[in-house]
């Protein structure tokens, strides 16, 4: 019996003034499956993310997440998201700790000491808990964000370019964690446009050009060089 | 019980943030301090002119440091989406908002109290006659100030000529806060009770009603992508 | 809804002649002040008018964060910039109206003081809206700032008034006072109506132009 899909877009179309970014896209994904949007710049990914983070409002169409009307029950979507965007919500002058302190008071998470403290654990920065974010490294501020959903995991993960910028260990190290979440039950959503990482951890791929869903397939059946081909095939037609 | 929570942790950020950084607090006090200055040359030598207009020059100074400060107010939330965070933060927006106006309330009030103790040692003038009065009459002020100042520093966080549109959208619409602070800092400096200045307390106390209220309905509005 | 606002157009014309006709040829000329007082006809009028304007920025502000509807947002903005040019011709006529009276274009009194606070503000909402891109944040925006530049107005009065007072005792709301001549209550209502039938046609022209801009960027 297969579950509702926890991301649910259909039609979705989205114009800023005359300019028409998406068009006509729809995509699902369930629990435990992740999702790998690809595309070029420009395509919209970004922008599909914010619609489904209820950050934009669509211009026509459905979306959805766990079941709530993004523009409807913009609420309800918000205490069953997590997002991480390309910033990572850190203030500088506070330590990974305190940022961390803040977030989960204000999000009604878990935010005791211990509860705390193992979340920085978990995502290997126990140690520089008490250092002002300031001089952490982008992978490291990015690690924090995660915290987030180490503390408490939604049903759903929404990860603009999770991997750009970061390592190779780091990025391994991502791999493994968004794979834990999976396991647990959560739909992951990800945009990406570097083939090597992120795909790891995808269930699907879908190709975001020229404002729909070009292409959408289970990863398994292809290798790295046929997602290369297909997305050169349709970045051309989008770009 | 959790939106006071999340009023709460809003204000521990800010005032963290301010202590480790210190930004605001040392602008602001050599602020204060050049305001003195210019308030010296302005007015020149003569002890009763400045006598005169000290209940005018005391606010001027309040209000010019207050617009400083408050134009910062949402400053570290531009940087990293951290206003993206603040939005997507399940549970009634406006604990938000209450938490930053005290914030900014506090700012303000240390602020006020440095200027005071600056006036008092540079002018020469005894200011601590009535403290608890003092006391009452800079607070009503100053929390209607902090109220719509944080309320348009939202709003202008986001605008290309923030610092511009700002104080252009705060002081016209903080003139009655202004007349009847003056005023009634005025009536308590010459020894009068507060009863004599009843009518502008009560000025201020519905103003500052005023702008809490709509401030709390409208601030989801305003936060809003 | 063309044919209404011409209708409306038309209305105020002829509302704006007979007004005229009234305060320039039948009204009596008043005892102290002379032909300059005939002023009085366009100045009380058109605040009175403003007031209304901005009582409708209040509402449709309210109305717009409630229900998010772009109407209310046009007539919230096309009110504003009424009200503005009213309170403008207030101001104007009555720096007219001042010069030979108090002998000086401008004073700081209590209700010439108020007024120009409120230009200010409304002012200032007409730059905030222009300064926002984003045309739907700054819909929201200038309707919260709209509810609490209305709030603000009686505030304003109150203390301005008390701070200083030396205007002219309100002629027209002041009860139980001695009998004015007929005809110059007649003078003031008529021009009350033309100003109010002024101000609705442009609001509607306006909200019909909003619309238009509107459509053509969408």
């Amino acid at each position: 019996m297969t579950a509702h899909p926890l991301i649910q877009v259909i039609g979705l179309r989205k114009a800023f003034g005359g300019h028409v970014v998406l068009d006509d896209v729809s995509l699902e994904v369930r629990a435990g499956e992740a999702v790998a949007l690809l595309g070029p710049n420009g395509a919209g990914k970004t922008t599909l993310l914010r619609i489904l983070a209820t950050l934009l409002r669509p211009s026509r169409g459905v979306a959805r997440v766990a079941g709530y009307d993004c523009l409807r029950q913009a609420e309800r979507v918000r205490a069953h998201m997590g997002l991480l965007a390309h910033g990572a919500w850190v203030y500088e002058d506070l330590t990974p700790f305190e940022n961390l302190k803040f977030w989960a008071t204000l999000g009604g998470l878990p935010h005791g000491r211990d509860a705390l403290n193992g979340a920085l654990a978990a995502v290997e920065l126990d140690r520089v808990a008490d250092e002002r974010v300031r001089t952490l490294s982008l992978g490291m501020k990015r690690r924090l964000a995660l915290a987030r959903f180490v503390l408490a995991r939604p049903p759903v993960l929404l990860l603009d370019e999770p991997f750009a910028g970061i390592d190779q260990r780091a990025g391994k190290w991502l791999d493994g964690h968004l794979g834990a979440f999976k396991a647990a039950g959560s739909a992951i959503l990800m945009t990406t446009h570097s083939f090597g990482r992120g795909l790891g951890v995808a269930d699907r791929i879908a190709i975001l050009a020229a404002g729909r869903v070009a292409h959408d397939t289970p990863l398994g059946a292809l290798t790295l060089d046929d997602v290369r081909r297909l997305y050169e095939l349709h970045a051309e037609d989008g770009a | 019980m959790s939106y006071a929570r999340r009023t709460w942790i809003v204000l521990w950020k800010d005032l963290l943030s301010e202590r480790r950084s210190k930004e605001a607090l040392n602008a602001l006090f050599f602020f204060a301090l050049l305001l003195l200055f210019l308030f010296q040359f302005a007015l020149g030598d003569e002890r009763e002119r400045l006598t005169a207009a000290l209940p005018g020059l005391l606010w001027l100074g309040f209000i010019l440091s207050g617009l400083v400060g408050l134009g910062r107010a949402f400053l570290a939330e531009r940087e990293h989406d951290c206003w993206e965070g603040l939005l997507l933060a399940p549970g009634d927006k406006s604990a938000i908002y209450l938490g930053k106006v005290a914030g900014n309330l506090l700012l303000m009030l240390l602020v006020e109290a440095i200027l005071l103790v600056l006036f008092a040692v540079f002018f020469n003038i005894d200011l601590a006659a009535h403290p608890l009065r003092l006391t009452v009459v800079i607070g009503l002020g100053t929390i209607g100030f902090a109220a719509v100042g944080t309320l348009f520093a939202a709003m202008t966080a986001h605008v290309r000529a923030r610092e511009l549109l700002f104080p252009v959208l705060l002081l016209p619409v903080q003139v009655p806060v202004l007349l009847g602070a003056v005023k009634a800092t005025e009536a308590v400096l010459l020894g009068e009770p507060l009863g004599a200045v009843g009518h502008w307390l009560g000025l201020l106390a519905a103003a500052d009603a005023i702008y809490l209220t709509t401030g709390v309905l409208t601030f989801d509005a305003i936060l809003e992508a | 809804m063309k044919r209404l606002q011409r209708a409306l157009g038309w209305l105020a014309v002829a509302g704006l002649a007979a007004g005229l006709v009234m305060a320039f040829g039948v009204a009596p000329r008043e005892a102290t002040q002379g032909n300059v007082q005939r002023i009085m006809y366009l100045h009380v009028p058109a605040i009175l008018v403003a007031y209304l304007a901005f009582g409708v920025v209040l509402v449709a502000s309210v109305s717009y964060l409630w229900g998010r509807a772009a109407g209310a947002d046009r007539l919230a903005h096309a009110s504003a910039e009424v009200g503005v040019v009213f309170t403008s011709i207030n101001i104007a006529t009555g720096a007219i109206w001042g010069k030979p009276t108090w002998g000086a274009w401008w004073t700081w009194d209590a209700r010439l003081t108020s007024v120009s606070i409120m230009f200010v503000i409304y002012l200032a909402y007409l730059l905030l809206r222009a300064m926002i891109e984003d045309r739907e944040r700054a819909a929201r925006f200038a309707a919260v700032l709209g509810i609490i530049a209305a709030l603000d107005i009686p505030l304003v009065h109150f203390s301005v008034y008390w701070w200083r007072t030396l205007h002219q005792p309100p002629t027209l709301l002041r009860p139980g006072s001695t009998p004015m001549d007929a005809m110059l209550v007649a003078a003031l209502t008529i021009n009350l109506i033309a100003f109010t039938l002024l101000s609705a046609y442009f609001v509607a022209k306006r909200v019909r132009l909003l619309k238009r801009e509107q459509e053509v960027l969408a």
